[in-house]
């Protein structure tokens, strides 16, 4: 099959209903979702509509009542992500992907120097050069930009933007194939979430990334996503390309979500 | 001093059965170079953080014919020295020595003996935390996976941390090692000064953790490599001091405050020191 035309994640028949939920309720009912190589795909949707239970049964975190989530790794060989061990897991996680939390401090280390935190996976992955390293995370300090002069700095003392720059280079620092953002830009100031939209949108399509954003803000969607879900009571209602599904919504639920966005 | 065996107790302290568990551990822990074994840590008569965890390794594998050496700091003569020397004195009446060389049973805290030990030994550190991660992962659940997986880029954040920070790997003392290249393990609180001495080690080399319920140990002639960077790789940074006794300048050497005001050094190691100035090494 030619390259282009056969996806890195396959999504199917996703559901996921937690154990003490009541009656029958699904955080997750009957997701499909195919993402291929150098996309970014949106999901949108309010609060609560599953978006992040959705993220987390694909990144492997939790594991789905139902359906399936395969994975084309680096060699071409689908890999069932929860049919993996735990450790087959982990590396995946570490090397060929990424995950962007939404609190940057749950996917930094705050105890050690930001330089550490850009270098840790490279060292997981067997660097033993001290100067490989350094050098390595001034680089991406520089892409991601942040102060190369703050490089022996704790990320507590970074401001919330910075820290989720940092994390992010934490993340790319290795080339992952695919990337999960949860979030990323929310509890930051409107100019600080522009300049890291603009930050990610870059990266992602220099670097060729493969991206799955989670957000409730449509502007986040419109300006990094070629593709958007929307997400309504833990179902995919609606899904294409963004401009369209933003435009000319179809379902009414995107349409009420379209329209109560606030123009300044 | 005349130490009369106290009545009463059980040889060793240990009820048998206590006994026998710990073995079962140790044999465990032998088995798996460098990895922590849990164990049902018992109350001793001293609090932690004074040896429990070595004391009942000790008590575990001494017999009749074991000749005890028990030091603190490379000293024989401290207080956590004598108290466990005595205490073993009067729960087993087994023969206890100063002598590095006399000794088949030498219990540690913070140091391995300068002299080198001999197939047939066994060395028992006393270990106040046996998880190496500690500092940068405090979840035991996560280490327990981390070690599992042999995840150990972690252990080099902390290294890299100490470069970054004061441009040298600040680890003084339990310095972490890798063991038979496979398990990352804490050496307990030796000087990095010691790690050489673990690698390949004829003696049999068995750790307590008495707070912490964990035993590990490394099989005699096992590859025991420090961890560092390939372009700062692990040294021992050079005293630059003799010993006023013996006049040792090889030996690892304590700085020691004088009544006159004056900083003297003089070998950790009271035996190595003793043994050198009966040769007639004495400092002119």
């Amino acid at each position: 099959m030619d390259e282009a035309a056969e996806p890195l994640l396959r999504v199917r028949g996703l559901s996921h209903r937690f154990a003490a939920a009541r009656d029958e309720r699904y955080a997750v009912q009957d997701a499909d979702l195919d993402l291929f190589a150098g996309e970014v795909v949106a999901i949108v949707g309010e609060s609560g509509s599953g978006k992040s239970t959705l993220l987390n049964c694909i990144a492997g975190r939790i594991a789905p009542t139902h359906g399936e989530v395969h994975y084309r790794d680096a060699t071409g060989r689908w890999l069932d992500v929860h049919g993996l061990t735990e450790r087959q897991q982990r590396v995946l996680a570490r090397t060929e992907w990424g995950f962007v939390e939404q609190n940057a401090s749950d996917g930094l280390r705050l105890d050690v120097s930001a330089g550490a935190n850009i270098g840790e996976r490279l060292m997981g992955q067997g660097e033993r050069h001290y100067g490989r390293l350094r050098g390595t995370a001034e680089r991406w300090m520089a892409r991601v930009e942040l102060d190369t002069g703050r490089i022996d700095d704790s990320p507590r003392a970074f401001s919330g933007g910075m820290r989720q720059r940092l994390q992010i280079a934490r993340n790319l620092v290795t080339r992952p194939r695919l990337v999960l953002l949860d979030e990323p830009t929310s509890g930051l100031d409107v100019s600080v979430q522009a300049k890291l939209l603009d930050l990610i949108r870059m990266l992602t399509a220099r670097m060729h990334l493969c991206a799955l954003i989670v957000t409730h803000d449509l502007g986040v969607a419109r300006l990094l996503a070629q593709r958007t879900l929307v997400m309504r009571h833990g179902r995919v209602v609606e899904q294409g390309l963004t401009d369209r599904v933003l435009d000319d919504p179809q379902h009414p639920y995107t349409q009420l979500l379209v329209s109560s966005v606030v123009m300044p | 001093m005349t130490t009369h065996i106290a009545e009463g107790y059980n040889f060793a302290y240990l009820d048998e059965r206590t006994k026998k568990m710990i073995r079962r551990a140790l044999l465990k822990a032998v088995a798996i170079p460098g990895h922590q074994v849990p164990f049902g840590s018992r109350e001793m008569p001293l609090a932690y953080g004074w040896g429990t965890g070595g004391i009942q390794v000790t008590a575990a594998v001494i017999g009749r014919d074991d000749v005890l050496k028990v030091i603190d700091q490379g000293s024989d003569d401290t207080t956590n020295a004598v108290n466990i020397r005595q205490f073993f004195t009067r729960t087993t009446g087994v023969r206890t020595t100063t002598r590095t060389r006399e000794a088949t049973l030498i219990q540690t805290r913070h140091r391995i003996p300068e002299t080198p030990l001999v197939a047939g030994q066994v060395l028992v550190y006393q270990v106040p935390q046996p998880e190496p991660l500690y500092k940068l992962e405090p979840r035991r659940a996560e280490t327990t996976k981390l070690h599992g997986a042999g995840e150990y880029g972690l252990m080099n954040v902390k290294l890299y941390e100490d470069l970054a920070q004061w441009g040298r790997i600040d680890e003084s003392y339990e310095y972490p090692v890798k063991v038979d290249d496979r398990y990352v393990m804490s050496p307990s609180p030796i000087p990095s000064f010691d790690n050489p001495k673990m690698h390949r080690m004829p003696a049999l080399q068995l750790f307590g953790a008495g707070r912490e319920k964990r035993l590990y140990a490394i099989p005699p002639y096992t590859d025991v490599q420090s961890l560092d960077f390939e372009d700062h790789p692990f040294r021992i940074e050079p005293h630059g001091h003799a010993c006023e006794r013996c006049g040792d300048t090889a030996s690892f050497l304590d700085e020691v405050a004088g009544t006159d005001g004056q900083v003297h050094w003089t070998c950790s190691d009271t035996d190595w020191c003793a043994d050198r100035v009966d040769q007639g090494h004495a400092h002119g």
